[in-house]
């Protein structure tokens, strides 16, 4: 036994090697079996594939908005500070720049948050607004560009609960235990994720009836 | 450290922490919860608008259509609500049923709330290109309202059913959709290359083990579980048991929704 172990100091041998090496992959495949390694990624790409899902259905909004804005304008001229309003809030929330560090970002995040809440705002006065013009209400343009308003709102309310949920799976695991050492360990760059903050009324999509 | 808190007190401190913790979590789950009534057909009248024959024959219709596209469209009535929007409920109780095949996500839901006045189509991700928002809108209020105006409810869910069906099959006709429900086994070629490739990452393990011992170095060879064991698993397993395969047992395909669609008030 000691002649062994002075040898196997220097160089183990093969078969010694290939057991550790058995060793690892069988550690390995059980951790994977239980999922355990793998989730930290898992949950991670399910909250940046729901991301995109936000990130898209806003897009989708702010495509719509130029062309509501025409079709208002034919009918409701004076109303010039709203559309301005409008007009100038999708400016900014189009110009707010999103990239990877967005998410694990607190301040990018807000900023992101308060463009897209203060167009929902603008939208929300339009909408207003445009209660007084019984023409533009029975327009046929109009009619279509409500409901599909309408059910973009719609979409990004789902959008935004399917991110939260996600986000918070994805935290919760980063931030406990066996997830919390597995992302140091493996995947350094899996950083905590903003999420919403619940303003009034973030639930459901603001009041577009006519 | 030594004349600080003693253990005992830290230890109730703690418990106390994950007590009220639980508490809030158990709260918070309950408040966003809401009760769904079973998927127990293709026209669960959970209201009681309908009678029997009624039933049986929107139910044939869906029927009909579910064989010929495999689209999965559901009529549900609601007694209430439950304090939230429709919009809301219809796409948890999409999301619950798990309606359209899960590769495709070709549901619909027609959800009618007679208590609060309030009628939605809700669209899966898989037909929001064939039922648009406006024409979800076209069908509620030229369809299903002015009946529900006057207390029709079968005429108005009838002729509401009848226009969902009239798009989707026109869709169907355009793209030759054709039925893929059933079609969730493994295929035989992945799993070949699976094996294949296991069988040389083995072979490679072990000779760079045998060259690593012959030339003393000390450098091993770390073995890490690559991501794509995670999706092998959730492959063979996806979607099994699609529903709408037998005559009398109805069940949702496992698709879902992004809150397609359009809602409306009589």
């Amino acid at each position: 036994m000691t002649t062994l172990t002075a040898g196997a100091l220097r160089q183990p041998s093969a078969a010694a090697r290939l057991l550790g090496l058995l060793a690892i992959a069988l550690a390995a495949i059980g951790l994977s079996g239980c999922g355990a390694v793998n989730r930290v990624p898992t949950l991670q790409e399910q909250a940046k594939s729901a991301w995109s899902e936000v990130q898209n259905q806003y897009q989708r909004r702010a495509d719509l908005i130029p062309n509501l804005v025409e079709t208002v304008k034919g009918y409701a001229q004076q109303e010039k500070d709203v559309l301005i309003g409008v007009t100038e809030a999708r400016a900014k929330a189009s110009s707010v720049k999103v990239d990877a560090s967005t998410v694990s970002d607190p301040q990018k995040f807000k900023d992101y948050q308060d463009a897209q809440n203060q167009l929902s705002g603008a939208l929300g006065r339009l909408l207003v607004t445009v209660e007084r013009y019984p023409d533009l209400k029975s327009n046929q343009n109009f009619l279509a560009l409500q409901s599909q308003l309408e059910g973009t709102e719609n979409r990004i309310a789902v959008a935004r609960r399917d991110y939260i949920n996600a986000v918070q799976a994805y935290n919760t695991e980063v931030r406990t235990i066996p997830g919390r050492w597995i992302a140091a360990f493996l995947y350094p760059d899996a950083k905590p994720m903003e999420t919403f903050s619940a303003t009034p009324n973030a639930d459901r999509p603001p009041n577009v009836k006519f | 450290m030594g004349q600080g808190i003693p253990a005992r007190v830290r230890l109730a401190l703690a418990l106390a922490v994950i007590a009220a913790g639980l508490a809030i979590y158990a709260a918070g789950a309950r408040a966003a919860e809401l009760s769904f009534p079973p998927l127990t057909g293709r026209v669960v009248d959970a209201a009681g608008l309908l009678t029997p024959d009624q039933r049986q024959t929107l139910d044939a219709k869906l029927k009909a259509h579910e064989d010929r596209t495999s689209d999965q469209v559901v009529v549900a009535t609601v007694p209430s609500l439950q304090g939230t929007t429709i919009e809301d409920y219809a796409n948890r109780l999409f999301r619950t049923w798990k309606l359209g095949q899960a590769k495709t996500d070709n549901g619909v839901l027609l959800l009618v709330a007679p208590q609060e006045r309030k009628v939605r189509i809700e669209v899966g991700y898989g037909l929001e290109g064939a039922l648009t928002d406006a024409q979800s809108r076209t069908i509620t209020a030229s369809a299903i309202t002015p009946r529900f105006k006057t207390g029709d409810w079968f005429g108005g869910l009838d002729a509401g059913v009848d226009g969902i069906l009239a798009i989707l099959a026109r869709d169907a006709q355009d793209w030759q959709r054709a039925p893929q429900a059933k079609d969730d086994t493994a295929d035989p070629v992945q799993v070949a290359i699976f094996v294949i490739l296991l069988l040389i990452v083995m072979v490679v393990a072990w000779r760079m083990v045998r060259l690593g011992s012959r030339a003393g170095r000390g450098g091993g060879v770390v073995f890490l579980p690559g991501p794509g064991s995670g999706g092998w698993g959730g492959g063979f397993s996806d979607g099994g048991s699609s529903g709408g395969g037998f005559d009398d047992s109805f069940s949702g395909g496992g698709g879902s929704s992004g809150g397609g669609g359009a809602s409306d008030g009589w």
